[in-house]
C-alpha cells in the first residue's frame, strides 16, 4: 500500500469527526431567532416611545452592536456563540464581536498599533468587500435605471 | 503502507546515549483548567486565573517557565551556577516566552523550536550533552500557553466561533527537568531525532493528522533500528496527537506490524478529560507533554509504576503565513527512552 500524500488525505478523512451539523443548525436558528425577535422588541419600543422611523432603522442595530460590545466585554459573548454558532455570527452581533474582541485582545500593543491597527483585522474583509460590491451595485443600478428598468 | 517514510538507512537509526544521564529533578507549572483535569494532582504549582500575575498572557507564559525552572533549581538543591546549559522552547515567535522567561537566570541558554516537540527536542539535546561529557548538568524547559497561542495562531480570546472536532487544545503549562551526569535514574538511555514528515494536510485545525506521519516514521525506524518490541515498554507516550492523530498512528503502525495499541496513550488525551472538559481532540502545546511527563510520568517512575517507557514529542511545523499561502502542514517526532536502569553494558553502567 503507497502512503502518498493523496492517499494518506483520503485516509485521514475516516478519522476526522464531522461538525453535528442539524445540531448546530437548531440551536443556530433558536439564537439566531431570537436575537432578531430582541431586536424587533426594541424596533417597536423605539417607535412607541415616539421616535421618528428613519432614527429607529439604525437605533435598533446600534442597540444589538452595544450589546454584543457589552457582553464580549464581559467574557460571556464566546460562550453563547460557541453553541450558537451561525446564530450570533450572522445577525450584527457577529460584526459587532469581531470588531471588539480583537480590540480588547491587542490592548497591550498600544492604542494606536494593537488596538487601532488590530481592531479591524477580522471584519476588515467584510467592510472592503461589503463596499466594493455597493459600489459595483451602484454602477450596475445607475445604468439600468438610466434605461427605465428599475 | 511503509512506502513514503524515510528509510532506516545510515545515520538514521536510535543513537544509544553514552554514559546515560540521570533525570535528576522535574517540575511543572500549570493553569486551572489542566489543574481541574484528571492529572491536576501531579502537577507542583497552578494558577487560578492563568495570568500568574502578569498583565499581558505573553508575560504569563514566560512567568510559568521562570517559575518552573526555579521550582527545579530548589528541588534539586543546585544553584544556577551548578547548571551548564539550559534547553528551552514555546510557540511564540521568536521563542519569547522562554528568552524573556529565562531571563533572571545566569545559565547558557538554547533557544529551540520543534513546535509541540520542544520537550522531547530539549531531553534529546541535553542527554546527548551531559552523556558526552561536555555538562555535567543541564535543564530543558518548556511551555505552551492557551491564551498567547490562541492569539498567535488562530482568532482573538473573545471572539465567538465554534472549533471543529478535529481541534486541540493548547495547554496552559511548564515543565522543566535537570538532567544529570551522576544519579540513580531514571535515566535517558536511547533517543532517535525526528525527521519532518509532510504528508499535504492544510487544515490547521487538524494537526493530529498532519503530525502523525511523522510520529509513524519515528516509531517505526526506532523498532525496526532497535530491535525492541512495542511489549517491552510499560508505557508508549506520543506528544500531542490528539483523538485523531492517536487512531492513525495506533491503526498505521499496526498494518506495519508493530502493535503498541495495548502500551500506547498520547499525552493530549491524558491532560483532560474527554467527557467533561470540552477540548474537542485533547490537549496540544509544548506544555502538554512537558507538563503530562514532568507531572505524571516521571512521578510514576520515582513510585516503581515505571521502568521503561517511550516518549515520542510532535510537533506541527507551520505558522500563520505559511498556513494562509496554502502551505502544508509537516510534522516532527522525536524519541526519547526513559529507563529506570541502565542498560547492561553501558559505558559508566
Amino acid at each position: 500500500m503507497n502512503l502518498d500524500a493523496k492517499t494518506y488525505q483520503n485516509y485521514v478523512k475516516a478519522y476526522a469527526k464531522k461538525s453535528p451539523s442539524p445540531k448546530n443548525c437548531i440551536a443556530a436558528f433558536l439564537v439566531g431567532g431570537s436575537i432578531c425577535l430582541l431586536a424587533e422588541g426594541f424596533y417597536r419600543l423605539y417607535l412607541h416611545l415616539g421616535l421618528a422611523e428613519a432614527s429607529v432603522r439604525i437605533l435598533t442595530p446600534v442597540t444589538i452592536i452595544v450589546l454584543t460590545a457589552i457582553a464580549t466585554g464581559f467574557g460571556v459573548f464566546d460562550c453563547l456563540a460557541k453553541f450558537a454558532g451561525a446564530g450570533t455570527l450572522v445577525p450584527i452581533s457577529g460584526f459587532a464581536n469581531a470588531v471588539t474582541s480583537p480590540a480588547i485582545d491587542n490592548k497591550a500593543e498600544g492604542l494606536v498599533m494593537g488596538v487601532g491597527a488590530k481592531m479591524f483585522i477580522i471584519a476588515g474583509p467584510v467592510i472592503v468587500y461589503g463596499t466594493l460590491a455597493s459600489v459595483i451595485w451602484g454602477v450596475i443600478y445607475y445604468f439600468l435605471h438610466g434605461r427605465g428598468i428599475v | 503502507m511503509t512506502e513514503g517514510f524515510a528509510s532506516i538507512g545510515k545515520n538514521r537509526g536510535v543513537l544509544t546515549v553514552p554514559n546515560p544521564p540521570t533525570i535528576r529533578a522535574w517540575a511543572t507549572v500549570v493553569g486551572k483548567k489542566e489543574h481541574d483535569g484528571p492529572l491536576g494532582g501531579d502537577f507542583d504549582l497552578h494558577a487560578e486565573d492563568d495570568r500568574f500575575g502578569m498583565d499581558t498572557w505573553e508575560k504569563a507564559e514566560s512567568e510559568m517557565q521562570r517559575l518552573a525552572l526555579g521550582l527545579l533549581l530548589k528541588k534539586s538543591g543546585c544553584r544556577e551556577e551548578d547548571i551548564g546549559a539550559v534547553f528551552a522552547g514555546d510557540l511564540l515567535n521568536q521563542c519569547t516566552g522562554s528568552s524573556f522567561g529565562l531571563l533572571d537566570y545566569g545559565i547558557p541558554y538554547f533557544g529551540l523550536y520543534g513546535a509541540c516537540s520542544t520537550m522531547a527536542e530539549g531531553m534529546m539535546l541535553s542527554s546527548l550533552l551531559v552523556g558526552g561529557g561536555y555538562f555535567s548538568q543541564a535543564a530543558a524547559v518548556c511551555s505552551s500557553h492557551f491564551c498567547s497561542a490562541e492569539r498567535q495562531f488562530r482568532t482573538p480570546i473573545e471572539y465567538g466561533g465554534q472549533r471543529t472536532p478535529t481541534a486541540q487544545w493548547t495547554v496552559t503549562g511548564s515543565g522543566a527537568v535537570l538532567l544529570s551526569a551522576d544519579g540513580c535514574g531514571p535515566y535517558i538511555t536511547e533517543v532517535l531525532p525526528g525527521i519532518s514528515v509532510q504528508k499535504g494536510i492544510t487544515d490547521a485545525n487538524n494537526m493530529g493528522a498532519a503530525m502523525a506521519p511523522a510520529a509513524i516514521d519515528t516509531l517505526a525506524r526506532y523498532f525496526a533500528s532497535s530491535g525492541a518490541q512495542p511489549d517491552d515498554f510499560d508505557a508508549i507516550l506520543t506528544g500531542d496527537l490528539g483523538q485523531v492523530g492517536h487512531d492513525i498512528t495506533a491503526d498505521m503502525l499496526y498494518a506495519m506490524g508493530y502493535d503498541i495499541r495495548r502500551v500506547y496513550n498520547d499525552c493530549g488525551l491524558m491532560i483532560y478529560s474527554s467527557q467533561s472538559q470540552d477540548v474537542h481532540a485533547g490537549g496540544s502545546g509544548c506544555g502538554c507533554s512537558a507538563s503530562v511527563i514532568c507531572g505524571h510520568v516521571l512521578k510514576k517512575f520515582a513510585c516503581g509504576d515505571y521502568k521503561n517507557i517511550l516518549f515520542v514529542g510532535t510537533g506541527a511545523l507551520m505558522s500563520t503565513t505559511s498556513v494562509q499561502q496554502g502551505l502544508p502542514i509537516a510534522g516532527i517526532a522525536h524519541l526519547v527512552r526513559i529507563s529506570a536502569e541502565k542498560p547492561a553494558g553501558t559505558i559508566g553502567g
